[in-house]
């Protein structure tokens, strides 16, 4: 077990658990949905950390695939939930 | 550099990152949260490079950081001017806000748990993390994949299949998008110096798509990277206040969103019916059907991302349906 691995590893861990407090806690979409994609930014830390192997030595390419995979998910998922919160708001104001 | 700088940098760049999502996620006003969002993706890609993984650096900062952050900006400029009008709905949030306190400790208190357990089972993954035997099976084939990069021979040929699926969430999200409503009003024409820089600006971005396409099969790159790159030259054409931004037409704009599904899957099926296995590429052909794969889905990513800024059907959609309807 490599000190670099464990130490972005844990900050991954305490993210997610700051993102997933917001994300149950606040009461406004937008501070929702940017607390979603941090969410998952403490995950891909955690993803990216477990791939390290070291300084100089070539690190596991395949949760890299993932991570960049879930970069573009998260990007289509905040994309398709703001254009939601858009006609959600439109809604609201028309009644 | 020296074991103990190495860590004094890991350290600096943690807090800093730990400091930015707490304060983005703290902050009540919702343009500084993003802002800091913005700021947080992309000290993460500083510590994506650390972490020697360039390809998901470059997808952070130009994805992460660079179009969710553009995304959530323009959600919260109209959000604002909303705001103004009624401050209704910002007082029954706070009532909601108060009722809900007595819950707040109870979450905080399963949050954290949530995170002991998280570096708990990390913990224990690292320790028995002397299975290599997959990263092992990925250098070995490397050589047949088509492609150098490891990353792009996992996405577009080992596991083609979850690109494939990659790119249908994409489409689908874009349907939804289309669905949802029309586009926002352009934006007023910017005075010379924004004009200036745009006309630097974006020949360049879709240049460095290009470079960034090709050069994925053998060093950081690829399709997503590519696509995002050529996303962004199109809002900065937009918010220069240009009104046509490189869009193509209804028709053809249709045809690009699901360029990526589609080529995968011509390609899938004519393999298949060749005798070999779904996406299984000959690897003589494998680089070549990868930079066909990869060239489509960079259009098809590009057009959705800038679909998903301009927040809805573009005119040419939205007036093709009014033609229909009479």
């Amino acid at each position: 077990m490599l000190t670099a691995q464990l130490l972005y590893g844990l900050t991954g861990c305490l993210i997610v658990a700051l993102g997933l407090r917001t994300v149950l806690l606040h009461a406004s979409l937008l501070h929702r949905v940017v607390a979603i994609n941090v969410l998952g930014a403490g995950v891909f830390m955690i993803l990216v950390a477990i791939a390290y192997r070291g300084p100089g030595v070539p690190p596991d390419p395949i949760p890299h695939a993932l991570v960049l995979t879930g970069i573009v998910v998260a990007v289509s998922a905040t994309a398709l939930a703001l254009a939601l919160a858009r006609r959600l708001t439109a809604e609201q104001s028309n009644d | 550099m020296n074991t103990t700088g190495l860590l004094v940098f890991d350290g600096l760049l943690l807090i800093s990152i730990v400091s930015l999502a707490w304060s983005a996620l703290a902050s009540p006003d919702a343009r500084r949260s993003v802002i800091l969002f913005m700021a947080f993706g992309l000290v993460l890609a500083v510590a994506w490079g650390r972490l020697l993984a360039p390809d998901v650096a470059l997808a952070e900062a130009a994805i992460g950081a660079g179009l969710s952050g553009a995304l959530l900006l323009v959600a919260v400029g109209e959000q604002s001017n909303r705001a103004l009008q009624d401050n209704a709905l910002r007082v029954s949030e706070r009532n909601a806000l108060r009722v809900r306190a007595t819950l707040q400790w109870v979450i905080t208190i399963l949050c954290v748990a949530l995170a002991a357990t998280l570096a708990w089972a990390l913990v224990h993954a690292l320790d028995r993390a002397t299975n290599e035997r997959l990263a092992q099976v990925v250098s070995e084939n490397l050589a047949a994949s088509g492609v150098s990069n490891p990353v792009t021979a996992i996405l577009l040929n080992f596991r083609a299949y979850d690109t494939l699926l990659e790119l249908a969430v994409l489409l689908t999200a874009v349907l939804g998008i289309l669905a949802l409503g029309t586009a926002r009003p352009d934006y007023q024409r910017t005075g010379p110096v924004f004009d200036g820089l745009a006309r630097w600006l974006v020949p360049v971005l879709i240049l460095t798509a290009g470079y960034l396409l090709w050069v994925g099969a053998h060093a950081p790159g690829g399709a997503f990277q590519a696509g995002a790159t050529l996303a962004a030259a199109a809002v900065v054409l937009r918010l220069a206040g240009e009104r046509s931004i490189g869009l193509p037409q209804a028709g053809a704009l249709r045809v690009i969103l699901a360029a990526g599904v589609g080529m995968f899957l011509v390609i899938g099926l004519t393999l298949l019916l060749l005798g070999r296995p779904f996406l299984g590429y000959p690897p003589a052909w494998a680089g070549s059907l990868i930079l066909l794969i990869e060239s489509a889905a960079m259009l098809a990513i590009a057009a959705t991302l800038v679909l998903a800024f301009l927040g809805g059907r573009p005119p040419a959609i939205a007036v093709n349906e009014e033609n229909n309807r009479c």
